[in-house]
Parts: C-alpha cells; sequence; structure tokens
C-alpha cells in the first residue's frame, strides 16, 4: 500500500471509530459462518429447543465423524471427492484448452482464424443456467448423466481463459518468438519451453478463480447427478434436508456446511495475492 | 492487434484449437441453437412430435401473468442485491482505505464470503431465519416480532435479497478498495488544506473518481443477480411464497425440468439470451470508454 501523509487520516477516536466501523462489518460477514460452526459441534436437543446456544459445544468428533461416514443420502466424504475433482477438472481442463487455441490464434496465421476467434468470443459471458434445458439432453444423449465428464465438460465450454491468455501473449516480447525460429526450434517447443514458464502467475491466478466457480456450482449438479454417489457436497446440502415435515438432522447439515466452505476458504485466504489479481485481471 | 513474429503451419494451429472449437460446439453452441430452435414448436403430450407454432411460445409467454410478475420480481431482487451489497462494500471500503496500518487484516477477513457458494450461503441463512429452530427469528419472536418467510412474501424476499447480497460484498469490497487506492492522494490533500471535510470530499472528488469501477460493479452485479443466485432461491425459498421469490432463471428452472414444459422453457431461455447479449454489450460499450477514460 502507498505511503500516505497524515494530513487527511483520522487520528485518536477518529481512527477507533474506522477501526469500529470495520469490525462491526466483519462481525456481520461472521455471525452466518459462526453460527453454523456452533451448531456443528452441538446435539440436535440443543438446536430444537430455540434459542440455540452461541458458543461451541463438545460434539465437533460426533457430528462430523456422522456427516463424513455416513451422511444423509451419501457419505459427505464421497461428496467432497467428487466435488474436487468437479472443480479440478474445470480448471485444469479450460486452463489446457485455453492455452492451446490462445497459442495458435496469437502465434500463427491459418485460415478460418478470424472466425474461430468470433465464435470464442461469442461464448463470453453466457452462463449455462441460460441453456440448461437443451445442454442437459446433449449430456443425456451421450450417456453422460451421473458421470464426472457430464459435470466438467459443459462448464469449460466457454472462452474468458481464451480472451486472458490471447492477451497476455500479445505483451510477451516478440523477439522471443524470434529467436526460437532464428534457433530452429519447434513451435511446440518454443510453447512448452518459454511461453508456458513465463505465463505461470496467470495460470495460478486463472486457477484459483475457476477452481472456486467449479466448486461452488449448484444448478448443474443438481440436474445431472440422480445418484447421490454423485452428488457433489454444494448441491448435497440442500438434499439433507428431508421432504415434508420431519425435523432436519441440523448438527450433520451444518458440519457438512462447514465442510463445503473449507476447501474454497482456504484457496482464496491462501492464495489471497494471486486470487486478487487473477479477479481484477479476468473481469476487466 | 497483430503479432509480427508468427510460426509456419497450418494443421498444427488447427491441431491445438481443435479441443475448444469441437467442447464449444458440442456443448455451447448446439444447446443455444436448440434453445432458439425449440421456442418455435411445441411438443405434444407424449412427447412423440412438435408442432411448429413460430412466435406462439413467446406470445404466449408474455401473456402469461406470472411471467410478467417473474420480470418484475427480477428487477426488485436485482436491484434490491445490487444496491445492498454495493453500499455495504463501498462503505467498509472507505473505512479501509482511511487506515495506514491493518487494511490487509480486514481484507483477509472480508474476503471469506467470494469461496462460501452462494447454495451454502441460502443454507446458513435459512438456518439462521428459519421459523422452528433459527436463532435471529426466534429473539425477533422475543421483540413481539413474528418472522415467517414460508408465508410473507416480503420476509422471503428479504431473506434471500440479503442472503444473496452477504455472498457478494467480498467481490465488491476488493474493487471498491482497489478504486479508491487508485486515486490520487494529492488530489484529496489539496481539498484537505482548503478545508473541505470528509463528506464534502466524498462527494466532489473520490465518488466521480469512482464512477468507473462504480458503473463496472453494477452491471457485473446485476448479472451476478440474474444467474448466480439460483442456489440462494431454490435452497431458501423454491420461488415461492407464491412465486414471490421466482426470478427468470429460476423459472426456466421450474417450467422446464418440473413442469416439463419445453416449449416454454425454451422460449424464457432465448429471452434470457437476449437479455445477457444486452448486457454484455453494454458492459463492452463500458469497457471500451474506460480505456480511453
Amino acid at each position: 500500500m502507498a505511503e500516505r501523509n497524515g494530513m487527511v487520516e483520522k487520528r485518536g477516536a477518529g481512527l477507533w471509530l474506522t477501526h469500529l466501523g470495520l469490525i462491526i462489518g466483519v462481525l456481520f460477514i461472521f455471525f452466518p459462518i459462526w453460527l453454523a460452526f456452533v451448531a456443528s459441534t452441538v446435539t440436535q436437543a440443543d438446536i430444537v429447543r430455540p434459542p440455540m446456544p452461541l458458543l461451541p459445544g463438545d460434539q465437533f468428533f460426533t457430528n462430523y465423524g456422522r456427516a463424513l461416514t455416513s451422511g444423509v443420502n451419501a457419505p459427505v466424504a464421497t461428496m467432497l471427492l467428487n466435488s474436487m475433482a468437479m472443480a479440478l477438472g474445470i480448471a485444469v481442463g479450460k486452463i489446457a484448452i485455453s492455452l492451446l487455441s490462445a497459442f495458435a490464434i496469437v502465434y500463427f496465421r491459418f485460415p478460418l482464424r478470424k472466425l474461430f476467434f468470433w465464435l470464442i468470443f461469442l461464448t463470453l459471458m453466457l452462463p449455462v443456467e441460460v441453456r440448461i434445458v437443451p445442454t442437459y439432453e446433449v449430456i443425456a444423449n451421450f450417456g453422460m448423466l451421473n458421470s464426472y465428464q457430464g459435470l466438467i465438460l459443459p462448464l469449460i465450454a466457454s472462452a474468458t481463459a481464451t480472451f486472458l491468455f490471447r492477451q497476455f501473449f500479445m505483451t510477451v516480447p516478440d523477439e522471443l518468438a524470434e529467436a526460437a525460429r532464428v534457433d530452429g526450434a519447434k513451435p511446440m517447443r518454443f510453447f512448452f519451453d518459454i511461453l508456458l514458464p513465463m505465463s505461470r502467475t496467470n495460470i495460478a491466478a486463472l486457477f484459483v478463480i475457476l477452481f472456486i466457480y467449479g466448486w461452488n456450482q449448484y444448478l448443474w449438479p443438481l440436474l445431472i447427478t440422480t445418484d447421490p454417489d454423485m452428488n457433489t457436497i454444494v448441491m448435497g446440502i440442500k438434499q439433507m434436508f428431508p421432504s415434508g415435515d420431519d425435523t432436519a438432522d441440523w448438527p450433520v447439515i451444518m458440519a457438512t456446511s462447514i465442510l463445503a466452505m473449507v476447501p474454497p476458504v482456504l484457496v482464496v485466504v491462501g492464495m489471497q495475492r494471486l486470487f486478487v489479481r487473477g479477479l481484477v485481471e479476468s473481469e476487466k | 492487434m497483430e503479432k509480427r513474429v508468427t510460426f509456419k503451419g497450418i494443421w498444427l494451429p488447427i491441431l491445438l484449437v481443435l479441443p475448444q472449437i469441437v467442447i464449444t460446439a458440442v456443448f455451447f453452441f448446439y444447446p443455444a441453437g436448440q434453445a432458439v430452435w425449440q421456442s418455435l414448436f411445441i411438443p405434444d403430450p407424449f412427447g412423440l412430435s412438435m408442432q411448429w407454432v413460430g412466435l406462439g411460445n413467446f406470445e404466449y409467454l408474455f401473456s402469461d401473468p406470472y411471467y410478467r410478475a417473474s420480470f418484475v420480481t427480477t428487477a426488485v431482487f436485482s436491484i434490491l442485491v445490487t444496491v445492498v451489497s454495493m453500499g455495504v462494500a463501498l462503505y467498509l471500503a472507505l473505512l479501509a482505505d482511511r487506515l495506514i496500518k491493518g487494511a490487509g487484516a480486514y481484507r483477509t477477513l472480508l474476503i471469506w464470503p467470494y469461496a462460501v457458494a452462494p447454495a451454502v450461503a441460502g443454507v446458513l441463512w435459512l438456518f439462521m431465519f428459519n421459523t422452528r429452530v433459527g436463532v435471529v427469528s426466534w429473539y425477533l419472536g422475543v421483540l413481539g416480532y413474528d418472522w415467517n418467510h414460508v408465508l410473507n412474501e416480503g420476509e422471503a424476499m428479504g431473506l434471500v435479497v440479503v442472503s444473496s447480497a452477504w455472498g457478494r460484498i467480498s467481490y465488491n469490497f476488493l474493487f471498491f478498495l482497489a478504486g479508491l487506492q487508485a486515486i490520487p492522494k494529492s488530489v484529496i490533500e489539496a481539498a484537505a488544506i482548503d478545508g473541505a471535510h470528509f463528506w464534502t470530499r466524498f462527494r466532489t472528488i473520490v465518488f466521480p473518481l469512482l464512477s468507473p469501477t462504480t458503473f463496472f460493479l453494477l452491471v457485473v452485479n446485476i448479472i451476478y443477480a440474474f444467474f448466480e443466485t439460483f442456489g440462494v432461491i431454490h435452497t431458501i425459498t423454491s420461488g415461492g411464497p407464491q412465486q414471490a421469490t421466482t426470478i427468470l432463471v429460476y423459472k426456466v428452472f421450474s417450467d422446464g425440468f418440473v413442469g416439463q414444459d419445453l416449449g416454454s422453457s425454451a422460449a424464457q431461455s432465448v429471452v434470457l439470451l437476449f437479455l445477457v447479449s444486452i448486457l454484455t454489450v453494454v458492459q463492452f460499450k463500458f469497457i471500451e470508454r474506460r480505456v480511453h477514460y
């Protein structure tokens, strides 16, 4: 952060008011998460007789153990595995196909290049939610319901990442490609030995964004995973609520909610720098 | 913009773009085309044949009071989500920007909700306001307010708005903070020397200089409220009570998959396609302007 002149800074009471305002904001943000954590450490009896306690109980291992090994419809451990496969598949798959096509579009002149470019451009910002019924039919016809391919492929069919890599490749000095060509290096050699290592930071930043995007998908897994053993954790939570008037198993549901948050929160907080950078660059 | 130095070859680049082209064609262009095509037909009750109805599905759609109501619901919902999340985020960013030390720590704490899926955010808020076990609804009861979002349309809308806005605060906060930190401090100090107080400085200098960020966030948040809040609505209200929280995306889902009305659902998809295109054009026009700014 830049050096500030003290003149427009508040001191004393003003500074404390600033901190107070921010702390209230942080409490507002964290209250729902805290309450879910508390609920995941107490017994069902503590919750169904409101008001529930506001401090954690001693059922942490019981509740999380129950969620992970048996859950309600399927063990949450299985759902975590499915979410991980989906999020990694989307992040790695989209980055791989985007790197290749951006390389082709920037470093080659070939027939239909412009057409490909505009076709890819058209897919920007058209979320899967808009074309769900026909996309569902395609997946059903391929027999990809309840499969990882079905979860992953429709969500990597867009070009945001291709655009980012194209923008980045345009800023790579021409001299590098020139030198590679003079040395008689094959195009793919230039790609793997020079371009790819140079794109490291961009790839990592995009990975964070795509991982979260994939992990947090809801509607798509809801439609195509009818088998509880293929449920992802984010969509599986809603399936844990009983239909009708039965009381929900709140401690297990809340433990699952917390488990659903842990991987993306770790990625966002742990890779904060890259995340902020990826966010600002991918949206601009 | 073109590269001066390129490699020779025709088959290699085509091979390189092939995976993306194939995936995009099969899972993007074909379904989008299908949506447009199906919107011009109605299937018979057994799904054996399709009957051409031209724009009939659209006429039927726009004469349906529930669909028109869904437009209003979507507008109200999107505006409220955008205003609430941007308002809170701007307030927090202004405060964080005043700190010399510690802004980074607050940022680390405030970015958490970005990682929380809308559907999970929905479950968290549902738990707090649950009519039987919710802590907040229980304390509201003690204060004499009878909270029931299962029956009360306004309360249902309020709950889905707050849950959706909550998850979006991090994103807006990051962009506002970056925007604020990009404003030259000398300009603000000059105003301070002239005796302008915080609110005067905010109104006349900070807010105008922040307008590109604000406008960008407006568009992006509206798109978010339109398309990415499905999880919140599905977990909290399932579109109810009496369709009071059925936004357009939710209606495509409930008519297409629950109601099995494929013609109408396809027509709704096409309407959404159209809306997204408009928003995209607005966004690109704006980005272009910012480049020149």
